[in-house]
């Protein structure tokens, strides 16, 4: 068979799969995004039966898919909402960020992975998964809560903060001396900030590059800039899926929202890409020395990020249980802890399988999790204690 | 009658209006960025939670605005409420007793007092969009105002006992 038919067979035949596991995973109520990662496993090296032909394809596809995963997300937020976001919950912020990367840090340590590759497991700790937090709290009504603003000024936090960080680790990844490192840094740190600049203040004349009445002109428009802006970050090593975040953020109005619309199922393939060929990449044979770490760190850091809800939500004046709602909210770990992982892949062996096992455990720990607010004997033990006292001495 | 709607901003979902009951009973609309609208009720043991969220198409909300008879103002003010965080909106009713009743709007000297503006009068259920300074004030009116929370209640304590 001709190496293209064979490319079609077996893309085909995955697109199929994980179109019924996708299904699978809305039945029970799950982000699809550990069903797409396990066929990925199977599929990929020393897995079960190994797609060859279509690695290459599927690289390319991945990439893509890192890139449009982060250029919807800076869609979905306007420079206004990130600043407005920045003011109000940085001190949350900080707490997240602190509370959760510091104990991912000390994990790669204690592992011996070296500087580099521990500063990459503090990112796969720090981050949750926008996507399966804002889905759940959708799926289980409470977006009219009002602890839900809370949670979503983390994640706004949190997205804003890759866009520094996931420069810095690449610069890290790559350079040799902690000179060298420092300077890639500092370069890159000082790229991100420029077209952050740019995107705030002239947001508006780059949204004037496209019409948003003909989708078809905007679909190609906007995949066109996110590419370029993206290629270039990549050439002065500031990482790709930034320059997409910020071309994302740059757009605003309705030329984002109807960007938004056009783009989403193209997102939706690619993104599926991405997480199939993070599995294909990752060796399987690596799994089972990697699965007590990796549920040892999703244990503890799960309850590190539960511990930063309940504290940002208790500086907001909310109530004892709604605080623990909006811990469990932000346990599951998803796209970006991929992404991290998938950048540093090369820094310690054992990093992408771990990251796998890790986004797996977050995301059907946190998915369970998150329903147990609303259970009842939940509500009886958070329930505030009638005030007896005064009943006594009344 | 002072009704207070507060935009909370959801990055990444949409907005959502709250509305405090009188019974303490908070009353949301959600908008989705996709469109889609829903309508949540707090739960009376956790007000921090909401009991109901329930889906509601356009043709639904425009019908359950007009059930409420309000539909015209209530969609001059969320589209107020869009623009800016910080600001708010209040319906302030015209007491029988105020020293404004039969006065006109400017003599209340509004904005200069509490730097709120006011941007429409119910009357009759029918509303007076933009009204000029020389628009006459009578009573049970409803004036539509906009402005910080204690301007907004500077305003209210303005319209019903005059300036101090």
């Amino acid at each position: 068979m001709h190496d293209t038919t064979v490319i079609l067979i077996e893309v085909g035949a995955l697109l199929l799969g994980m179109s019924l596991l996708g299904r699978l995973a809305a039945r029970i109520g799950l982000s699809p995004i550990p069903l797409y990662l396990i066929a990925g496993l199977a599929f990929g090296t020393g897995g079960v039966i190994p797609l060859d032909a279509s690695a290459s394809f599927f690289e390319i596809g991945s990439q893509i898919g890192v890139i449009l995963l982060l250029a919807l997300l800076g869609l979905e937020y306007s420079a206004d909402q990130l600043l407005s976001g920045l003011r109000r919950s940085r001190i949350a912020g900080l707490l997240d960020g602190l509370l959760n990367a510091l104990p991912g840090a000390a994990f790669g340590l204690i592992l011996g992975w070296g500087p580099v590759a521990a500063v990459a497991v503090a990112g796969i700790c720090w981050v949750t998964s926008s996507g399966v937090a804002a889905k759940l709290l959708r799926d289980l009504g409470r977006i009219g809560n009002r602890e839900t603003p809370v949670i979503l000024s983390i994640l706004v936090i949190e997205d804003l903060a890759m866009a520094f960080y996931l420069p810095t680790l690449s610069a890290l990844v790559i350079g040799v001396s902690i000179a060298q490192g420092a300077i890639r840094v500092a370069i890159a740190v000082g790229v991100v900030v420029l077209i952050l600049f740019v995107a705030l203040r002239f947001g508006h004349i780059v949204s004037r590059l496209f019409t948003p009445d003909h989708a078809e002109p905007l679909l190609l428009g906007v995949l066109g800039l996110t590419m370029l802006v993206a290629g270039l970050a990549e050439e002065v090593s500031v990482s790709s899926a930034v320059g997409a975040f910020l071309v994302g953020i740059a757009l605003s109005g309705r030329v984002a929202h109807t960007a938004q619309e056009v783009l989403t199922p193209l997102r939706d393939l690619f993104a599926a890409f991405f997480f199939v060929f993070f599995g294909l990449a990752t060796d399987a044979s690596k799994l089972p020395s990697v699965l007590l770490p990796g549920a040892i760190l999703a244990v503890v850091t799960m309850a590190t990020k539960i511990l930063t809800g309940y504290l940002a939500a208790k500086r907001a004046g909310i109530g004892i249980p709604g605080r623990w709602r909006a811990g469990i909210a932000l346990t599951p770990r998803g796209e970006f802890s991929i992404v991290i992982a998938g950048l540093a892949a090369g820094t310690a062996p054992a990093l992408a399988p771990l990251a796998a096992v890790y986004v797996f455990l977050t995301i059907i720990g946190g998915t369970v999790l998150a329903r147990v607010p609303d259970a009842g004997w939940f509500k009886r033990l958070t329930k505030p204690k009638p005030r007896r006292a005064s009943v006594a001495t009344g | 009658m002072t009704i207070r709607i507060e935009k909370v901003d959801l990055p990444g979902i949409g907005v959502r209006h709250d509305l405090v009951t009188e019974n303490g009973r908070r009353l949301g609309v959600v908008s989705y960025r996709d469109g889609d609208r829903e309508l949540t009720i707090s739960d009376a043991d956790d007000p921090d939670a909401c009991a109901y969220a329930l889906p509601i198409n356009e043709d639904e909300a425009e019908a359950l605005a007009d059930l409420f008879g309000a539909s015209v103002a209530i969609s001059r003010l969320t589209k107020l409420t869009d623009e800016t965080d910080g600001l708010y909106t209040e319906k302030i009713e015209l007491p029988a007793d105020s020293p404004f009743v039969g006065r006109t709007l400017g003599d209340t000297k509004t904005r200069t007092r509490t730097h709120v503006s006011v941007v429409a009068i119910i009357r009759d259920r029918k509303v007076i969009p933009s009204p000029t300074p020389s628009q006459t004030l009578r009573e049970g009116d409803v004036i539509v105002t906009v402005g910080t929370r204690e301007g907004l209640d500077a305003a209210a304590r303005l319209i019903a006992d005059g300036p101090d």
